[in-house]
């Protein structure tokens, strides 16, 4: 089965809904179904292999994303924020394609790779106006792969993660009633169109026939604006773009944001001060927090709306941490935590999480990740509570390992936290001739305090954690490097660390 | 038959995508569904007239059968003879 049947059922049953608000344009369901099938026109033509975005969020982002998978062909949004050489590299690998967007800039870096190149408004205009019969057309049966998507490569080059037409409407399917919104909703969509939860935003709200308001791009005062004029239900922002809009709250930004019902969250760590702000701030929201990965077609685990209200409201410090939680796993998916030796861990044990189901590719375009029995190793670490509720520690890869003792980053950063004066932490390891690694720490303090001795950081992390915990190098820096997702790049803190 | 295939009813309007199968025969309103439409329309069966709907997927007790309803109609569907149930999607508090 192929994904542009979800958006041939919503041009089937609501043609002239209103699906995409974009710039000030508005596009039915019909017109999106029209565009995509004059796009299937273009990407046969032109012959292309893949057919590549290089351009911010904009109604080109669904055109080609059907279009692609009506031709068969995948559909891979890139990164324009990498720089030319990285871009270039990616662009190679999936030559020759049909790209859409930056014209002049793709030219530059890769105008030699034989690509069939579009600007925004060209692919759109031209996708319009060719207007096939779809009977006389053979549409691909969605046997292959819809998405690929180059992971953000925080710790090693970008793999190209291939996502098929099953996985995807395995999610969908599975998670989605189709046509449940009322005519009045609308998702407020800011993450960038090359990140998985960007495309899935873009299938769900389709799939339920939510109006899509695009914000291309981010600013607090520009997505507050958006939820009062479009009088936006639902929401998904990244940790730091929650930061800055309460922060913008604070500072005498308003709007009227009454309308907001569900705001969800994802793809970082977030923090603590910033969701309680949240919460006084969206009285009308619920929250929640989903975890999921490129390779698993969005969410896996999430903490609902009464999750966090009954974490807030409650006195037991267990049922309270619960925010610093990824919720529990999503009913269509299975997941394990497991230790080193692949054995299957019990409740509080930490471990590497692993998770199986429709929506789990497990797959890069070298090799796939699962294991015989269908398993997906995430890479993340973390572990269950005995309720069932996730909590990360951080990657796998970021685990310092100390004369054989394993230590997550995750525990030393939630002591350093608690200081008064440290507004951010980051633990890494860094070399050791004694211990092969020790603990590494970066620091940043907060603004009005008084920066605190190493001596002090040191007698809190032995009086709180193990002694072996204790960081043997301590660096005091402005800030710490996080992409433009939110996600903090512990290569970079290690590299200076480590001089 | 096999995953991906479009049905459509012989009784009624009801279009189908089909998501997972085996070898019995599946119908609607009574009658075989079929990738063509026949040229004369079944009768629709008084047993099986309580309708499809737009979206719904719907399953055999076994678990072989899953069928996705992409067009409505007035018949019902069945799987040599026994009535397929809808399976609900378990809606997520919209992540994304």
């Amino acid at each position: 089965m192929n994904i542009a049947l979800l958006l041939e059922m919503a041009a089937e049953a609501a043609p002239d809904r209103v699906g995409l608000v974009c710039d000030g344009k508005r596009w039915t369901y019909g017109d999106l179904l029209d565009a995509a099938r004059g796009a299937f026109e273009l990407i046969q033509e032109s012959e292309a292999e893949y057919v590549a975005l290089l351009d911010e969020s904009s109604e080109a982002a669904v055109i080609a994303v059907f279009g692609a998978a009506l031709a068969g062909v995948p559909y891979c949004p890139l990164n324009y924020r990498l720089p030319d050489a990285d871009l270039a590299a990616l662009l190679d690998r999936v030559s020759p394609a049909l790209v859409v967007g930056d014209e002049e800039r793709i030219m530059r870096v890769a105008g030699e790779q034989g690509h069939t190149i579009f600007s925004r408004e060209e692919f759109t205009l031209k996708a319009q106006e060719t207007v096939p019969e779809p009977e006389s057309r053979e549409y691909d049966p969605g046997e292959g792969i819809a998405i690929q998507l180059f992971t953000s490569g925080t710790t090693a080059a970008p793999k190209a993660a291939i996502l098929r037409h099953s996985n995807l409407l395995g999610y969908i399917l599975g998670t989605v009633e189709f046509a449940s919104a009322d005519e009045a909703d609308a998702a407020l969509v800011v993450v960038p169109p090359y990140h998985i939860a960007g495309i899935s935003a873009l299938l769900s709200s389709i799939y339920s026939l939510r109006k899509i308001v695009m914000l291309p791009n981010f600013t607090p005062e520009g997505w507050l604006g958006l939820v009062e004029t479009e009088t936006v239900t639902n929401a998904f922002v990244v940790p730091t773009m929650l930061a800055r809009i309460v922060d913008a709250m604070e500072k005498g930004v308003s709007a009227n944001v009454d309308s907001l019902r569900a705001i969800a969250y994802g793809g970082g760590k977030m923090p603590l001060e910033v969701i309680h702000k949240a919460l006084e701030r969206f009285p009308s929201a619920g929250f929640t927090n989903a975890y999921g990965l490129t390779e698993t077609s969005s969410t896996v685990a999430l903490l609902g709306p009464d999750d966090h209200r009954e974490a807030l409201a409650s006195d037991d410090p267990k049922v309270r941490a619960r925010l610093t939680s990824l919720g529990q796993p999503i009913p269509t998916v299975e997941m394990q935590i497991r230790g080193e030796n692949g054995e299957v861990l019990g409740p509080n044990e930490p471990g590497e999480i692993y998770v199986r189901g429709e929506q789990v590719s497990g797959e890069y375009k070298e090799k796939s990740a699962l294991d015989a029995e269908g398993w997906f190793p995430t890479r993340d670490a973390g572990y269950m509570d005995e309720h069932g509720y996730l909590f990360l520690s951080g990657r796998a890869d970021d685990v310092i390992v100390r004369g054989g003792e394993n230590m997550s980053p995750g525990e030393i950063e939630d002591v350093l936290l608690t200081h008064p004066a440290i507004a951010d932490a980051c633990a890494c390891a860094v070399p050791s001739v004694e211990w092969g690694e020790a603990v590494g720490v970066a620091i940043v303090t907060r603004e009005g305090h008084e920066t605190p001795s190493e001596d002090e950081i040191k007698a809190m992390i032995r009086s709180r954690l193990r002694s072996s915990r204790v960081p043997e190098k301590i660096a005091f820096v402005e800030e710490l490097p996080y992409n433009e997702m939110g996600k903090l790049l512990r290569r970079k803190v290690k590299e200076v660390l480590a001089d | 038959m096999k995953p991906g295939t479009r049905l459509k009813s012989a009784a009624c309007d009801t279009e189908v995508m089909v998501i997972r199968c085996a070898d019995g025969q599946i119908e609607c309103g009574g009658a075989p569904m079929g990738e063509a439409k026949p040229a004369e329309a079944a009768p629709l069966s008084a047993d099986f007239s309580a309708g499809t709907l737009m979206g719904k997927r719907y399953v055999d007790a076994d678990g072989k059968y899953e069928l996705l309803c992409v067009k409505p109609g007035k018949g019902s569907l069945s799987v040599d003879g026994v009535a397929l149930v809808v399976k609900d999607a378990k809606p997520l508090p919209a992540s994304d």
